[in-house]
């Protein structure tokens, strides 16, 4: 896992927690965002509205169906980092 | 997951809700009486979720225009104007509209949904990018989807927000696709368009405005929030409806940019469903035509607004500017569905809104006026929240 990698993931947990707190649950790569965080497609996307301003990088809606567990999240924006 | 497994948890979750009753879904207008008011379960019913802003859909003229158009060009086109020509109206209307938003070019759809998916779809593809505000309406999401474009959303009507998304995006700022609507469906909210305006003047990139709630509404001729607001030069594509103010259905984009007239040819929910038929599109002609010579519509529904606004100022509300769209927010759904019944079971009705049809997991219970509401029925509807959310909407959000 390279640091880049690493600061994403702080990233994600770190804007996750509230959720995962509310449901007394505990975040890892496999967490599902829908399933265990209980986050509809509209959550989601504020969710990714906040990452996008912490990050100052652009995340296109189409990534949306990608997105399952938190590694998913991870890896997609891993991906639009190196853009 | 099993295939109907998804069908297993709305149920349960409209269960939990409505406990086996009526829900929005269910209720049947037994008789339609007029633009205001129905016969639903045996009662006399006013009708607060209508969209019939102008109350045209018993006018005279239209019915008029209609049945002759109805015994003259028969029920319906059978087909896509690609496939089957289109029929005179079809083109009249589309001039009438031009000229009314003083456009070059207008392209008409069989609804409004299928406008926004045919003008995103038709304007947006691959590679290109679209930038839209995040409580736009369904119709907007699923033509962006359709288009393949790539697509970012800005925070609701926040100008600045939409500035830095469009400066991040660099150099594709000046081909983007910007999308918001003039009056938000939901909250009634209208856009910020100077503001929103001036960000797109400045980016280079293109604005598409949805005036399907703003029709006939604002403005001084009734041409939208863009015409209130003053920057129409700046909007390049206004889409709407004719499902709202004009009392039928069918939708409508006009530009004056040439490549409109294009997507008769490229836009596939243009190509591929049937025309508007002969009856709706004499309908929608005669309604325009009284949209544009009758502006005491817009004063009778305005004089409306202000008088729903002053019984609402009794449940200490937070201040909205006062719209033909009134959302009462609630704190929770059960609460939201209770107040919607015992409002239906006096003889009201209006629209119940739940997650995720509302932004930010918000219940509300929505309202929209009309020209042809009576004081005596603004009144009925004033009192009887006040009488059932006067002592809970201190705990609301607002
Ligand atoms: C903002 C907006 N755009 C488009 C539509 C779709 O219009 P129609 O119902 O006429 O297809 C609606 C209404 O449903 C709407 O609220």
């Amino acid at each position: 896992m390279s640091e880049k990698a690493t600061e994403t993931r702080d990233l994600i947990f770190e804007v996750l927690r509230p959720f995962a707190d509310e449901k007394g649950v505990s975040l890892s790569e496999g967490t599902e965002l829908a399933a265990d965080l209980d986050l509809d497609s509209m959550k989601i996307m504020e969710v990714l509205l906040e990452i996008e301003d912490r990050l100052d990088i652009s995340i296109p809606q189409n990534i949306l169906p990608n997105l399952r567990t938190l590694a998913d999240l991870e890896r997609e924006l891993d991906a639009l980092k190196t853009h | 997951m099993a295939l109907f497994d998804k069908f297993k948890q709305l149920a349960n979750h409209r269960e939990a809700l409505f406990h086996g009753g009526i829900d929005p879904g269910r209720v049947v207008i037994e008789r339609i009486l007029s633009p205001t008011h129905a016969i639903i379960d045996g009662r006399e019913t006013v009708l607060f979720g209508t969209n019939n802003y102008l109350g045209l859909t018993f006018d005279e003229q239209s019915i008029d225009a209609g049945r002759a158009a109805l015994s003259r060009e028969g029920t319906g086109t059978t087909g896509s104007r690609m496939a089957n020509g289109s029929y005179a109206g079809h083109a009249a209307l589309e001039r009438e509209l031009a000229d009314f938003f003083g456009r070059k070019h207008c392209v008409v759809f069989s609804t409004g949904y299928s406008a926004n998916l045919g003008v995103l779809m038709g304007l947006a593809g691959p590679g290109d990018v679209i930038i839209i505000d995040a409580d736009s309406h369904a119709s907007i999401y699923d033509g962006c989807r359709m288009s393949g474009a790539e697509v970012f959303r800005f925070r609701h009507d926040d100008a600045a927000d939409l500035d830095r998304r469009l400066k991040r995006l660099g150099s594709r700022a000046s081909d983007a696709l910007i999308v918001v609507e003039g009056l938000y469906s939901m909250l009634g909210d209208r856009a910020d368009l100077a503001r929103i305006a001036a960000v797109k003047a400045e980016s280079g990139a293109f604005l598409v405005v949805d005036e399907a709630h703003s029709l006939g509404v604002f403005g001084a001729t009734g041409r939208g929030v863009a015409e209130e607001a003053g920057v129409e030069a700046e909007v390049d594509f206004v889409v709407g409806t004719f499902s709202k103010s004009l009392g039928t259905t069918g939708g409508y984009c006009v530009s004056n940019h040439d490549e409109l007239e294009l997507l008769r040819y490229s836009s596939r929910p243009f190509v591929f469903t049937a025309s508007p038929c002969p009856s709706v599109v004499a309908c929608t002609r005669a309604a325009l035509t009284n949209l544009r010579e009758r502006p005491e519509l817009r004063t009778r529904l305005w004089d409306n607004v202000r008088r729903l606004a002053g019984h609402l100022e009794r449940l200490e509300r937070p201040d909205r500017p006062p719209s033909p769209v009134v959302p009462i927010l609630l704190s929770n759904p059960a609460l939201a569905v209770e107040t919607w019944k015992e409002l239906l079971e006096r003889g009201i009705y209006l629209n119940l809104v739940l997650p995720p049809a509302a932004p930010n997991g918000i219940s509300l219970l929505r309202l929209s006026l009309s020209a042809a509401h009576s004081a005596a029925d603004i009144d009925q509807v004033g009192d009887a929240l006040v009488a059932l959310l006067g002592g809970v909407m201190k705990s609301s959000p607002g």
